[in-house]
C-alpha cells in the first residue's frame, strides 16, 4: 500500500499532536490552580486535541486534490550545501563576530550557487556587509555585537 | 471641527515641519525595509531625536517615520516575500507573485495608492467619528475578541488554502502550538521549553516569519532549480519599474478600496486587533466579493488581492489612533510607543484631550495625514529604482535574502540558538510548502496565539468554566455564526465539487 506524501505529513502531525498533548497534560501548575476553570494547561490541551482531530480527518478522508512533486527535478545538492553553510554561519557568528562570519557566509553562498565573478562576489560580501553595519551601527545607532571588530578597535 | 482642522493644518504645513516629515518618510522607508525592524522600532528610534523639538515637530517627524516604515515593510513583502511585520504578511500573497511576473513597479504603485486611499478614507472617519467610535471599541469584551480571532483564523484558512481547508486548519493549530512555547503570560509557568533557557521567552514573530516566508522561499527557489524572477528579468528595467496602472486595474482598486477601508478602520478601532487581523480579513472578504474569474487569480497576482490588505492595514493604523487619542488606551505596540512619545512631550491622551486641548488632538491627526501625502509624493518616483532589486541575479539574491533573515534574528537576540531554530523551521516549512500546506494561516495563528489564550482565559474565568460565554452576548454569537457559515460553506463547496 502506498501512502501519499500529504497523508504521511498528516501522520507526522498526528504524532506531533499526541506528543504535544502528552506534554500539555504534564505541565506543572500551581496547586491552587489545579482545579481552576483555566490554567496554564487548558489552552495547550485544547490545541492538542484539535491537532489530533484535524490530522486524523486528513488521514481518514479521501484526498480530493493530490499534490505530486517530482523529486528527480529537485536540486537536493545545492540546498544541502546552503543549509550546511547556514549552520556553520550560525555556529561561528558569536565567536568570530558578525562582520567576518557574514561576509564569509555571503561569499561562500555565491560560490556554491555557481557564481565565479570574484570581484563582484567580493564587493557584495565584505564591503557590502561593512556598509550595512555602518548603516545600522553608525547611522541608526543600533547595537551590533562584534567581538572581533571590538578587539581590533573598529567598534566601541 | 473645521477650526480644529485649520489649526492642525497650519501647524503641520510650516517649512520646518514639512522638512521633518520628508526626512521621517525617507528614514522610515529605509528602516521598514530592513528585516525585523518595523514601525514600532522605527518610532522608538526617533524618540530620543525628537526630544529637542517642540511637540508638533516631533510628532510630525514620527508620523513620517511611521508611514514610511509601513510602506518599507510592504516593499520587502512585495519584492522579496519577506514581510518584516505581521501587518504586511497578507500583502505578500498577491504582491510577490505580481512582482515575479515582471510587474514589480506596478505592484508597489498599487500598494502605495491603496495605502494612501485607505489612509485618507480612515482619516476622514477619524475626524468625524472618533469620539463615538471609542464607545463601540469599549463595548467589545473578551468573548467577542475570542470569537473575532476564531473568525479571522477560519477566514484565512478558507480563503488562502485553495480548496484544502483541512491542511490550512492544521497549519493554524501548528501556529497556535508554536505560540504556546515559553512562559505562560499569567502564571509565568514555562511550557514546551524542554529545560532550554533560550525558549523561555517564547519564539519571536520575526523568527517565524523569516523562516516560513523569506528563508523557506529562498530554499524553495534553489530546491526547484528555477528562477522565480525570470519573467522580471526578461523585460526591460523601465518596464519592470513602471508604475503605470491601467484603467481596468484602477476600476478594480476603486471597488476594493472603500470596503477594505471601512473594514480596516473598524477593526483598527478595537484595541489589540490592529492591522494584522484587518489585512487578513480584508483579503478574505475581497475574495468573497469578486466574481469567479477574479477569484481564480487570488494568490497569483490579483489586483484586488493586493489592494485589499494594503488598504485595510493603513486604515487600521489610523483606526488604532481612536482608542489612543480618545481613551488613552494604546491598541497596538506601535501606538503604545506613540503614547510614550506623547507623554514625553507632556501630552496626556484621553477623553479630556479632545475637549481641553483640541489643537493638539487635531495637530496629531493632521500630521499623520500630511505624513501619508508626503510619503506618496516622495516614494512614487523612487519605485522604479526600488523595483530593480528583482533584476538582481538569483545567485546573488538568494544569499542576500538569507543574510537579511539571519541579520533580523541576530539583531534581536545576539544568540545563535535562534538562528539554528530559524534554519530548522525554514527546512520544515520548505517541505510543507512543496506539498501545498499554506503558511499564512500558521503566521496569523502564531501572531494571535497569545491574545487568543488571554481572551479565552478571561472568558472562561468570568463564566466559571462554562462554555456559555460563546452565546451569551449577541456580538459573540453573531461573529461565531459568521464563522460557522464559512466552515459550512467550505464543506458544502467540497461536496458540490465532488458531485
Amino acid at each position: 500500500m502506498r501512502i501519499s506524501p500529504t497523508k504521511f505529513i498528516s501522520l507526522l502531525f498526528l504524532v506531533l499532536s499526541v506528543f504535544y498533548l502528552y506534554t500539555a497534560y504534564n505541565i506543572q501548575v500551581f496547586a491552587f490552580d489545579e482545579n481552576a476553570p483555566f490554567n496554564a494547561r487548558t489552552f495547550p490541551i485544547y490545541l492538542g486535541w484539535a491537532g489530533i482531530i484535524l490530522s486524523s480527518l486528513k488521514i481518514i478522508l479521501p484526498e480530493k486534490v493530490t499534490t505530486e512533486v517530482n523529486h528527480k527535478h529537485l536540486d537536493y545538492k545545492s540546498i544541502i550545501y546552503l543549509i550546511i553553510i547556514s549552520l556553520i554561519y550560525a555556529a561561528v557568528i558569536l565567536k568570530i563576530g558578525y562582520f567576518i562570519s557574514t561576509s564569509l557566509f555571503l561569499f561562500a553562498s555565491y560560490y556554491f550557487l555557481g557564481e565565479r565573478r570574484w570581484g563582484l562576489m567580493f564587493i557584495l560580501s565584505f564591503p557590502f556587509v561593512a556598509a550595512f553595519m555602518y548603516l545600522l551601527h553608525g547611522l541608526l545607532n543600533i547595537y551590533l555585537r562584534d567581538p572581533f571588530l571590538k578587539y581590533i578597535g573598529v567598534m566601541g | 471641527m473645521i477650526e480644529g482642522i485649520l489649526i492642525g493644518l497650519s501647524t503641520a504645513l510650516s517649512l520646518t515641519n514639512i522638512l521633518m516629515v520628508m526626512v521621517g518618510c525617507f528614514a522610515g522607508t529605509i528602516i521598514g525595509m530592513l528585516p525585523g525592524l518595523g514601525p514600532m522600532t522605527a518610532i522608538a528610534l526617533m524618540i530620543p531625536i525628537t526630544y529637542g523639538f517642540d511637540p508638533s515637530t516631533g510628532l510630525i517627524l514620527m508620523a513620517g517615520v511611521y508611514y514610511g516604515a509601513v510602506f518599507g515593510g510592504s516593499t520587502s513583502s512585495i519584492l522579496l516575500n519577506a514581510p518584516g511585520i505581521p501587518g504586511t504578511v497578507a500583502t505578500a500573497f498577491d504582491g510577490y507573485p505580481m512582482a515575479q511576473q515582471g510587474k514589480a513597479g506596478k505592484a508597489l504603485a498599487i500598494a502605495a495608492y491603496s495605502s494612501f486611499a485607505g489612509g485618507t478614507i480612515s482619516a476622514i472617519f477619524l475626524l468625524v467619528a472618533a469620539p463615538s467610535l471609542s464607545k463601540v471599541s469599549l463595548a467589545f469584551r473578551s468573548p467577542d475578541y475570542f470569537a473575532l480571532m476564531i473568525l479571522g483564523l477560519t477566514a484565512i484558512s478558507a480563503f488562502s488554502s485553495k480548496g484544502q481547508f483541512l491542511k490550512a486548519m492544521m497549519m493554524v493549530v501548528l501556529g497556535l502550538m508554536l505560540a504556546t512555547v515559553g512562559q505562560d503570560s499569567l502564571s509565568d509557568i514555562t511550557r514546551f521549553t524542554f529545560n532550554n533557557m533560550n525558549l523561555t521567552d517564547g519564539i519571536s514573530f520575526v523568527l517565524i516569519v523569516m523562516a516560513t516566508f523569506a528563508m523557506s522561499e529562498a530554499l524553495t527557489i534553489i530546491f526547484r532549480g528555477k528562477d522565480p524572477n525570470r519573467a522580471a528579468k526578461q523585460i526591460s528595467l523601465t518596464e519592470l519599474g513602471s508604475i503605470k496602472v491601467n484603467k481596468e486595474e484602477t476600476i478594480k482598486m476603486a471597488k476594493t478600496i472603500p470596503r477594505s477601508s471601512i473594514l480596516g478602520f473598524l477593526i483598527g478601532v478595537l484595541p489589540g486587533a490592529g492591522a494584522t487581523i484587518a489585512s487578513f480579513l480584508a483579503y478574505g472578504m475581497e475574495r468573497n466579493y469578486v466574481n469567479e474569474e477574479e477569484k481564480q487569480k487570488f494568490g497569483k497576482g490579483s489586483v484586488h488581492g493586493l489592494s485589499a490588505p494594503e488598504t485595510a492595514n493603513n486604515a487600521a493604523c489610523s483606526g488604532s489612533f481612536v482608542p489612543l487619542l480618545t481613551l488613552g488606551i494604546p491598541g497596538s505596540g506601535t501606538t503604545a510607543v506613540m503614547l510614550g512619545a506623547l507623554l514625553g512631550f507632556g501630552i496626556q491622551p484621553g477623553p479630556r484631550l479632545y475637549q481641553t486641548n483640541p489643537e493638539i488632538f487635531w495637530s496629531v491627526i493632521m500630521s499623520m495625514y500630511i505624513g501619508m501625502v508626503v510619503l506618496l509624493i516622495l516614494n512614487l518616483p523612487l519605485i522604479p529604482y526600488i523595483a530593480r532589486i528583482l533584476a538582481v541575479p538569483r545567485n546573488y539574491l538568494i544569499p542576500l535574502i538569507l543574510f537579511f533573515s539571519v541579520t533580523g534574528i541576530y539583531l534581536m537576540s545576539f544568540n545563535n540558538f535562534d538562528i539554528f531554530l530559524m534554519i530548522g523551521i525554514a527546512v520544515v516549512a520548505t517541505f510543507l510548502r512543496l506539498y501545498d500546506f499554506p503558511m499564512p494561516p500558521l503566521i496569523l495563528a502564531f501572531v494571535l496565539g497569545g491574545l487568543m489564550e488571554e481572551t479565552l482565559r478571561r472568558s472562561l474565568l468570568i463564566s466559571d468554566g462554562s462554555p456559555n460565554f460563546l452565546w451569551d452576548r449577541p456580538i459573540t454569537l453573531i461573529i461565531l455564526l459568521i464563522t460557522i457559515t464559512i466552515v459550512g460553506w467550505q464543506i458544502f463547496s467540497t461536496f458540490k465539487k465532488k458531485n
